[in-house]
């Protein structure tokens, strides 16, 4: 470090056996029974939640995450990941506020993966800012006591006379000032004031936190070029590879013949790298690996590999067949039942009415536009790796694993992510890197995946089918809901043979439906995971809000009633419902702190649906589509308008999205996490689809697996904020919870326009073509 | 060895003439501003300027830009147009993870060099050819705006 650190860093807990989140949150779905208490706990154990419930927990010590240089500049540790939700700026916001720092003269440090240091570091779940908003205003407020103990030390008055002012301390009854840089000496060697004894500025007088700032800490860095992102990483004499993977999941080398690549200039060598065979979590999957001068030549070099592969038994996995064997699951009754209330069939056996439909929805792929890419050298028995990594300490568990060393022999730097959206959360690209700097006897090299590496081996998204059943009595009102999804798990990547839905991913918008119907079951019939199937920004919430909103609306339209008061007479009147008796994962939040408000979804819904304008009349081809979701223990609800061409075109003039995630901390970051939400939303909706023939994904680039592109983003976005009542409300998720709704308000809005109803996405040329 | 003119600098690199632009850039020069994203001129993120006119430089051997002025992300602030974009950029708060946003500010100058004040669906033709995962589209028309000293809407 350039610069005296004043408030020295704790020394390091011994990692010892920590338990790691990626294996402890499937694990709590592996084990536990829907409906169940305690979590797999240990009776004595008493249960904990939110940033106390993760791995490490939390951390709020100054002495961790703030120095101070003798000319004043403070330093904020930021010990999470930075992949565009603008945690880099939001977290020193925070800290900057409480300790009376002038945001303009704070500097930024990014913290390696050191959990037991810094705390969690899994940067995922929206839960940044929800779980670190209340600890990081804590150690700015402590390091804000300690410099106004040290000057009241140095004045030799009584501490209660002196005020953190903007970056100076002040001795109220006289004047005199102090900056920050003299006293932080004195005031590192102070120990830290008890919680309790901490004094929170009082709201009125925050400056940064809630206020809107377009200022970005990395804002000029990227708009000049300067800014490192993982695949930035420049070493002295370093090498580049790029590795060829099976395509096919679980498949292996069965030989290769590097002669040709040898011959392409710049290569310098080419070798098998070792995988983990399914399930493989989070470690690489093997292939033979390309190093040469430059990442054009290792390019080149793979192209000229001779592999026979081994496909394994996935082989046969083809898209297309499975979707038929997904619908084919979900067409009767049977699967693990996962909510049960009344008895939902007996009600549709006597309703008035039965209105039934079925969705799809397609794998996935992230697509961050910075491919995965780390570097990684070996120096003297150590491992030194630059990575974009949202889970930096899981990277160094497997890459000491991998290598064969203690975790503390390896240190994971993390830079700037070009996209996350769960993909970097996983080690594999990481490890590949390690394991390719061992093999160059530890010499620098930087491991880069093509756009074609990327969309082949993903961690997907998981492949739906749903089918919802609906009971409707003589007024038209639903008095049985049954809904059936069939999907892959994410939990087929830690263990074998798992073909049930974990409970985070029931959790994840399927049994948490929140509306006032007396009869309900909701089955999970089983589904095979034929490739990797991983996290990707909100998750399930994707399948189960597209399949549950569109049906809302298509059975109000059956019953010939408006789409927004069908949706909030269904809703019923406001309560709290107890997540326990419905959704116990409940986002590992406090079920008393976290209840499921239905007066909140309510509001989102009103809000969203007054200022879109709702009900208004429209020329036609032109409609509105409305959804609303609570996910991540936030309530949206979005308004699409579309307008379709007869050419089948779309048009998409404006979408208004309604948020209650609690507190705004980041106003403006919040506003762009939605819009970019929205636009993700629109290309899972209208254009992305993942494909599988012969056990392979059939997409290699961008020209197929497509994405929104400007001429077909919305013309507007427009968020609207319900306000919290205090900054002690319980926080929401941001990063993901408005993805979910856009894809039925979308389609909600296409059958306005048209009258044409889509359960299957992408919409692709559905509209003009016959379905 | 080649000798290519990067940002009004002479700059000599020893690589094959069919190696492209890009990885010169990132490899050789060490300019990593420009990105990778797709190697196949689909998404623009590798969008440099050749004598003003923005191109893929992922596609773009380096045999096709000898001779020519080469402007990348770290140069292209240098000109007017290109400060005025890079502020816009900064005052709308148009990047999330900022990957793409080299490639959009060059396509953008590129765009605003040409037609100073462009049409929203001048905006669009010129700017979808390159991809932004992070969804920034309608901040970046808002910034085009600004930049061009049009009513920019935020």
């Amino acid at each position: 470090m350039d610069m005296s650190t004043l408030f020295t860093p704790e020394a390091s807990k011994p990692t010892g056996t920590r338990r790691r989140a990626f294996l402890k949150t499937p694990l709590v779905g592996l084990t536990l029974c829907v409906g169940l208490p305690g979590f797999g706990l240990a009776a004595d154990e008493p249960q904990k939640y939110g940033g106390d419930g993760m791995p490490n927990g939390l951390r709020e010590s100054p002495k961790i995450f703030v120095s101070i240089a003798p000319d004043g500049t403070v330093s904020v540790v930021v010990h999470r990941s930075d992949m565009g939700q603008g945690v880099r700026t939001s977290m020193p916001r925070i800290v900057a506020d409480e300790l009376e720092a002038d945001y303009k003269r704070i500097r930024v440090l990014q913290a390696p993966g050191d959990e037991a240091k810094y705390g969690n570091q899994d940067t995922d779940g929206s839960r940044s800012t929800r779980h670190w908003f209340m600890p990081m205003r804590r150690c700015g407020a402590a390091a804000r006591q300690m410099l106004e103990q040290a000057a009241a030390d140095q004045w030799k008055v009584p501490v209660g006379e002196v005020e953190a002012q903007n970056h100076q301390l002040v001795h109220k009854p006289t004047g005199k000032k102090l900056g920050f840089g003299a006293v932080a000496v004195a005031a590192s060697k102070l120990d830290v004031p008890a919680t309790a004894s901490l004094k929170l500025k009082d709201p009125s007088k925050f400056r940064y936190i809630g206020k809107t700032d377009t200022t970005l800490t990395d804002g000029p860095g990227i708009v000049t070029g300067k800014s490192q992102y993982g695949i930035d990483t420049r070493l002295p004499g370093m090498f580049y590879a790029v590795v060829a993977r099976p395509p096919v999941l679980g498949g292996k080398v069965k030989r290769f013949d590097a002669a040709e690549t040898m011959k392409v200039p710049g290569v310098v060598k080419a070798f098998a790298i070792e995988g983990v065979p399914p399930p493989s979590e989070f470690m690489p999957v093997g292939g033979v690996c390309v190093v040469a001068k430059d990442t054009w030549a290792a390019i080149q070099g793979r192209k000229a590999l001779k592999i026979e592969w081994d496909d394994g038994t996935h082989a046969s996995y083809d898209s297309e067949a499975f979707r038929r064997e997904l619908q084919e699951a979900v067409s009767k009754p049977g699967g693990k039942v996962v909510r049960n209330e009344g008895d939902a069939y007996a009600a549709l056996a006597s309703a008035a009415k039965k209105f039934e439909a079925d969705y799809y929805v397609p794998h996935y792929a992230h697509a961050t536009m910075e491919c995965p890419a780390a570097t990684a050298r070996i120096v003297n028995g150590a491992c030194e790796i630059w990575a974009p990594s949202q889970s930096p300490q899981a990277a160094r568990d497997r890459v000491a694993k991998s290598l064969n060393l203690p975790a503390e022999k390896v240190t994971v730097n993390v830079t700037l992510l070009g996209g996350g959206f769960g993909r970097k959360s996983k080690a594999d690209f990481v490890v590949e890197a390690a394991q390719a700097s061992k093999a160059m006897n530890g010499a620098p090299v930087k491991l880069t995946w093509t756009r074609e590496d990327d969309l082949h081996n993903d961690y997907f998204h998981a492949v739906s089918a749903q089918h919802l059943e609906a009971g409707i009595d003589a007024n038209g009102k639903i008095v049985a809901w049954v809904h059936r999804a069939a999907e892959p798990t994410i939990a087929s990547i830690f263990a074998p043979d798992q073909k049930n839905l974990a409970a985070f991913e029931l959790g994840l918008g399927l049994t948490g439906m929140p509306y006032q119907i007396p009869n309900v079951r909701i089955e999970n019939p089983e589904a095979v995971a034929h490739t990797r199937i991983g996290w990707l920004r909100a998750v399930n919430n994707i399948q189960h809000a597209f399949a549950a909103q569109s049906f809302i609306a298509e059975v109000a339209y059956s019953v010939g009633k408006d789409h927004r008061d069908y949706l909030l007479d269904l809703l019923g009147p406001d309560r709290l419902i107890d997540p326990r008796k419905i959704e116990p994962w409940n986002h590992g939040e406090s079920p008393e702190r976290y209840p499921i408000n239905t007066g909140r979804l309510r509001k989102v819904i009103e809000k969203v649906s007054q200022e879109a304008g709702w009900g208004k009349k429209l020329p036609s081809g032109q409609g509105l589509g409305l959804a609303a979701h609570y996910s991540f223990v936030s309530y949206m609800a979005a308004v699409v308008e579309v307008a379709v061409t007869p050419k089948g075109e779309l048009v998409i003039p404006r979408v208004d999205i309604a948020v209650d995630c609690g507190p705004q901390i980041n106003p403006d970051r919040i506003r762009s996490q939605l819009e970019g939400a929205c636009v993700m939303g629109l290309s899972q909706a209208v254009v992305s689809e993942i494909t599988f023939k012969n056990g392979r994904a059939e997409q290699d680039n961008f020209h197929q697996y497509e994405i929104v592109r400007m001429n077909m983003a919305p013309k507007k976005i427009v968020v609207h904020f319900i306000p919290s009542e205090s900054y002690d409300a319980p926080l929401g998720g941001v990063g993901e919870p408005a993805v979910p709704v856009i894809a039925p308000a979308l389609m909600n809005a296409i059958f306005g326009a048209t009258g044409k109803r889509i359960r299957r996405l992408p919409l692709k040329d559905q509209l003009s073509s016959p379905v | 060895m080649t000798t290519l003119q990067i940002n009004g600098k002479p700059t000599t690199v020893d690589a094959t003439p069919d190696t492209p632009l890009l990885w010169v850039l990132r490899d050789h020069v060490g300019l990593t501003g420009t990105k990778f994203g797709c190697g196949m001129a689909l998404c623009g993120a590798c969008t440099v300027h050749l004598d003003g006119v923005a191109v893929r430089s992922c596609q773009t051997p380096i045999s096709a830009a000898t001779g020519k002025k080469i402007t990348t992300i770290e140069g292209v602030g240098a000109s007017k147009v290109g400060k005025a974009v890079q502020n816009a950029w900064l005052s709308i708060g148009v990047p999330q993870c900022g990957y793409c946003q080299a490639g959009q500010i060059m396509t953008a100058t590129a765009l605003l060099e040409k037609t100073p004040k462009p049409s929203d669906a001048e905006i669009d033709g010129a700017m979808s050819g390159n991809l932004c995962r992070c969804g920034t589209y309608t901040r970046i028309r808002s910034a085009i705006k600004v930049a061009a000293g049009m009513k920019g809407e935020a």
